[in-house]
């Protein structure tokens, strides 16, 4: 289905899905563009968090339980055989 | 249970790639750089403890040594928060390898010795032998100067090593032994448990003062040759 507005321009959700791929196609894969992206899913995620007048402790701990997750998916190859059961 | 006790220690690698660069810049993201007057809650608070911690170590240099304060500062920034979340389950430490740790003390030390001897050559070598020794002891003393001069950074970074990985090791195998012990006996397995807890207060002092004493001993080392 073509639309009034171009893909390029359209967020996320404003995109149909039919455009998806198209849509994934047209964003900026190089280096630039992969280091804006983290900046910008930094800068969202601090000013929304941290960056508060009056933040709490909840900034920093999901900060730190995605570091906890992340660690345990690293290991788990390893931790697999740790566990209770009775045939591994 | 011997593999397992030391595989908290090798390099991580995830689908065959070291991520150990991401796991040591990884403490980087919690110390937001400070834009306004005041800030939010989290950098005020480290800015408040920066100010504070700097104030004490820096106060005994001269002019000169007080060049080193932002040297000295992230180092025990770095040491500090990468030992303290080394305390998260199932998180690697990178002060646990050798390497690492190398790799700190080593610079740090010959560019106090370097500092010395280019600024204050004879001080410098004055200080291989301490006042008012006897006149047959002198070769023997300065043998020994030496030797202790050139173990400084080898004490620095196995000191710091072995304080770390000591520790994870020991809440490793007192955590093992907890859990095995509350099939056969609860009491034993309480008491355990209650010496885990202990064990990990003791860690996380443990985490802040070492960064602290090495960070120390560098201004230390310093101080002596400014």
């Amino acid at each position: 289905m073509a639309s009034v507005v171009p893909v390029k321009e359209k967020k996320l959700m404003d995109v149909k899905l039919g455009e998806l791929p198209s849509w994934i196609l047209m964003r900026d894969f190089t280096p630039k563009g992969i280091a804006g992206a983290f900046q910008r899913g930094y800068y969202r995620y601090y000013n929304k968090y941290v960056n508060v007048k009056r933040g709490g402790v909840a900034g920093i701990s999901m900060v730190l339980a995605a570091y906890v997750l992340f660690n345990y998916c690293r290991c788990y190859k390893e931790l697999k055989h740790e566990r209770l059961r009775k045939y591994h | 249970m011997n593999e397992n006790l030391f595989t908290s220690f090798i390099t991580p690698t995830m689908v065959g790639i070291p991520i150990v660069p991401l796991i040591i810049m990884f403490p980087s993201i919690l110390f937001p750089s400070p834009s306004r007057l005041i800030d939010n809650r989290l950098v005020s608070i480290q800015q408040w403890l920066v100010r504070l911690t700097s104030k004490q170590m820096l106060s005994i240099h001269s002019h000169k040594g007080q060049t080193w304060a932002l040297m000295l500062m992230s180092l025990i920034l770095f040491i500090g928060s990468t030992n303290l979340l080394g305390l998260l389950p199932h998180s690697f430490t990178p002060t646990t390898q050798l390497s690492m740790n190398l790799g700190m003390a080593i610079p740090l030390w010959a560019g106090t010795v370097a500092t010395g001897f280019r600024y204050k050559t004879k001080a410098s070598l004055a200080h291989f032998l301490p006042q008012g020794t006897p006149s047959p002891l002198i070769p023997m003393l300065v043998i020994i100067e030496t030797i202790s001069l050139f173990i400084q950074p080898v004490a620095l970074a196995v000191r710091l090593t072995a304080n770390i990985t000591a520790g994870h090791l020991l809440i490793h195998l007192i955590g093992g032994a907890t859990l095995t012990l509350t099939s056969i006996s609860t009491i034993t397995a309480f008491i355990t448990f209650t010496v885990l807890v202990l064990l990990t207060i003791l860690e996380f002092a443990v985490a802040l003062i070492q960064a602290y004493v090495f960070t120390l001993l560098v201004s230390l080392y310093l101080h002596d040759n400014t």
